[in-house]
């Protein structure tokens, strides 16, 4: 393995790009966050329907009571990360971008908790629907950022049997060590999480998959997985080793087809973190009211790894970090590489906030061309871990070809950065192929209406 | 609306100044386009100093007179296109070092720079600029100089006096018999109308070589600076490999020393800091492996099969022209595509 592992490295043959790793908060504990007056609660904190409130303004909360749910089955229910009163219902910026419907809750500071609050009984004993209906109940979704709904992950189709569950703690982002400490400090609950996820898809076998930069992590969980038959795979070091795809393929050597889902594979992956959040569901009661946030960045005071309330804004833990330093940059969450910068602080910490990167004015990068231009040196096409051609998708993007972007493969492209963080000439290939995906499916559905105008006008 | 009516916004924590927005990869590699250049220029140092030292002033007034012809150039079109002046790049002053060292050491001063107002408005400034042009600006240059003046292009290849390191009495030998090039003499070898070893090259063609081209000096230091761009990672192995590789195998085929062919001529040089332009070969790695492999074939075919003097120049502008069709038939499979589901 080592052997293969240095020939490719010799003979230029890997994919994925190797950014500064930047884990300066790897050897901080995980510690309490800020206690806020107020939170703030979007009612979407997930991929699926929102949320309808279940809660109205001036009752009484308590911490980890359901204020929204959805009849939707690819939804979750947000709960309450604090106790107190209901003092608003109303759209809020969300660090996606749009205003979300949100529910204010200022604290009682007594964090009282709901007699939902308690263990549900061994899982172990469950059946797999009973555990899915539990996991839907906590509110987990998946916490590596991508907050897919879990019960939905965890209910394949029965012509599709799950073999393998893949734990992810790559955590292949720069600055990012929240899942990283959580190995090295919950490497115990993770385990047991994990054998619930195992039992409930009816797998054979886990592995936990980390990034051989994380040496602690990796001895943590062989450790707590040793007597439970789970393996850890170290994994070399290289931006993007934790994308579900590429994640998959570095373990299994399998690869989900395109459009597909790791499940036709016979897979599925959870996050590290989502392991602990369905060990707490159903060992402490507790759904998923708060979760790790790494706090970095050269834009911050103090880093650190914090258990964060969810509805907390990001100008509460800024603060509590020591506020921002420098001239004002970005405000990223998530990781330098696939993280959304904010416009505000007021944004509240979500289910999906791994970790929020302060980036400061005076070291941050503002270079990228007007237009596209390329010298054809080839590096996007070399690391693009999905082998595809992003010099071509960006020159067609900008230029607005379409229907020749379509044929390169456009849809696959898991917007990595990996292209645009190579590229010399600094084109923006990312937010060109985020144009481009939206050109090509506006396209499509005008073409679809055409035709559809087309048969009708025939018959 | 009435003024009144306008909200205060009021700031809170963290919001002093605002925020930039943008979207992700927010950190980005420091490689730039100047920096690259830079270094190739930096792998060709020690090929330019030693090819000074060896050719003395002539050699001097061809790199500068083909740098300056390169740089003004490209300044004057970007300047009468109205667009940017991008000078500082180094891409133009790389052209016209390239250029220089595919010349004779001894060339009126006017030529040179010629050659490199014609690498960059004929080579590069005419299809759009850097990262647009078809064939390699360098090259270009070259070929117009080689057509207009091919008297000058290959006559003033006269032994030198001060290559003395290497001036031995066997390469002086070799000279009184043909003086001619190593290259033109193994082809009078294979004609049969000539006897001798091409082991007797070996050591002048690494280490100073007193024919040729000004890049042509030493194949040691071509391949110090190969080494430097590949430890950059700057280019891809795959292409002097497989152009040196496919030249010695097809030369040992028909009956040439391979590591004669390896070293003599403009092969190395070409295959290091022509071939791998980045505007010019392909961008997949299968791409680059049919373009080496092409360049290869028809430096063999041209060296031994024509008139010309020496294959590599023709061979990679001809595969630079393929280059288009191969970006648009040779693609990476996309991950997920095309491949048979694993057996669970």
């Amino acid at each position: 393995m080592q052997l293969v592992q240095s020939i490719r490295r010799l003979l230029d043959l890997r994919r994925g790009a190797t950014p500064p790793a930047n884990k300066d908060t790897a050897s901080i504990s995980i510690e309490p966050g800020p206690t806020p007056e107020t939170v703030i609660i979007p009612l979407q904190q997930h991929v699926g329907s929102t949320c309808d409130p279940l809660v109205e303004v001036g009752d009484r909360v308590l911490m980890g009571q359901k204020i929204g749910d959805s009849e939707a089955y690819v939804s979750a229910p947000v709960h309450s990360s604090v106790s107190g009163e209901v003092t608003d219902i109303k759209e809020h910026p969300h660090p996606t971008g749009q205003d979300v419907l949100s529910v204010f809750i200022r604290s009682d500071g007594r964090d009282e908790s709901s007699p939902d609050v308690r263990p549900p009984g061994d899982p172990m004993e469950m059946s797999p629907g009973d555990i899915r209906t539990r996991v839907r109940e906590g509110g987990v979704v998946g916490l590596g950022g991508a907050v897919f709904p879990t019960h939905v992950k965890l209910s394949p189709p029965d012509n599709k049997p799950i073999e393998l569950v893949i734990i992810n703690g790559a955590e292949c982002e720069p600055f990012l060590t929240g899942d990283h400490r959580l190995m090295v400090e919950r490497s115990t609950d993770i385990v047991k999480g994990s054998l619930v996820i195992k039992r409930a898809v009816g797998a054979q076998k886990v592995i936990v998959a980390v990034e051989e930069n994380k040496p602690d992590a990796v001895e943590s969980m062989r450790e707590a997985g040793r007597e439970h038959g789970i393996e850890v795979a170290g994994l070399p070091s290289r931006y993007p080793q934790g994308a579900e795809k590429t994640l998959i393929n570095s373990v299994t050597g399998r690869e989900v087809p395109a459009g597909g889902l790791p499940m036709e594979v016979g897979v599925i992956v959870d996050n590290v973190g989502t392991a602990a959040a369905v060990h707490d569901v159903f060992y402490k009661g507790t759904p998923l009211v708060e979760r790790v946030v790494t706090v970095s960045g050269d834009g911050v005071a103090k880093g650190a790894n914090l258990r964060v309330r969810i509805g907390t804004t990001f100008a509460d833990v800024m603060d509590f970090c020591g506020g921002l330093t420098g001239r004002r940059g970005k405000l990223i969450m998530g990781g330098p590489m696939m993280g959304l910068a904010q416009y505000t602080a007021r944004v509240p910490v979500v289910k999906a906030t791994t970790g929020i990167l302060a980036l400061r004015g005076e070291t941050l990068f503002k270079d990228e061309t007007a237009h596209f231009t390329c010298i054809r040196c080839g590096r996007c096409v070399k690391y693009c871990p999905m082998n595809l051609t992003p010099y071509i998708l960006g020159s067609y993007s900008d230029a607005g070809m379409w229907t020749q972007l379509g044929d390169f493969y456009v849809d696959d492209c898991i917007e990595c950065g990996c292209c645009a963080y190579v590229c010399p000439t600094k084109n923006p290939l990312v937010q060109l192929i985020k144009v481009g995906k939206e050109g090509v499916a506006h396209r499509r559905r005008k073409m679809e209406g055409l035709e559809e105008a087309t048969s009708r006008k025939a018959q | 609306m009435a003024e009144e009516s306008k909200p205060v916004r009021k700031k809170s924590a963290g919001e002093e100044d605002l925020l930039t927005i943008g979207v992700s990869p927010h950190i980005r590699d420091s490689d730039t386009t100047a920096r690259i250049m830079g270094w190739v220029i930096i792998a060709l140092l020690p090929l330019t100093v030693y090819s000074i030292y060896i050719g003395g002033l002539s050699t001097l007034v061809v790199i500068v007179m083909s740098i300056a012809g390169a740089v003004a150039t490209e300044a004057v079109i970007q300047r009468l296109r109205h667009i940017a002046v991008t000078v500082t790049d180094l891409s133009a002053l790389l052209t016209g070092l390239l250029l220089a060292l595919t010349l004779p050491p001894r060339l009126p001063f006017w030529m040179p720079f010629i050659g490199g107002a014609v690498a960059i408005a004929l080579g590069k400034q005419v299809f759009g600029g850097l990262g647009h042009n078809i064939f390699n600006p360098a090259l270009v240059g070259r070929a117009v100089l080689f057509v207009s003046w091919s008297r000058y292009m290959t006559t003033s290849w006269l032994v030198h006096p001060k290559a003395g390191v290497v001036n031995t009495a066997a390469v002086r030998s070799i000279d009184a018999v043909t003086k001619a090039t190593p290259l033109y003499t193994m082809r009078l070898v294979r004609q049969h109308t000539l006897s001798l070893s091409a082991s007797r090259y070996y050591k002048p063609l690494l280490f100073g070589n007193p024919w040729g081209c000004i890049g042509e000096v030493s194949a040691l230091l071509i391949l110090i600076g190969l080494a430097i761009l590949l430890a950059k990672r700057l280019v891809d192995w795959r292409i002097p490999v497989c152009f040196v590789g496919t030249v010695v195998i097809l030369s040992w085929t028909i009956g040439m020393d391979p590591l004669f062919a390896a070293l003599s001529g403009s092969l190395l040089f070409g295959a290091c800091f022509m071939a791998t332009d980045y505007v010019t070969n392909p961008m997949t790695a299968w791409g680059k492996v049919i373009f080496a492999a092409g360049c290869g074939a028809i430096t063999v075919l041209l060296r031994f099969y024509s008139n010309l003097p020496e294959g590599v120049m023709f061979a990679i502008l001809f595969m630079n022209g393929m280059t288009p069709l191969i970006d648009r038939y040779v693609r990476p499979r996309p991950f997920g595509h095309g491949k048979r589901l694993s057996e669970a």
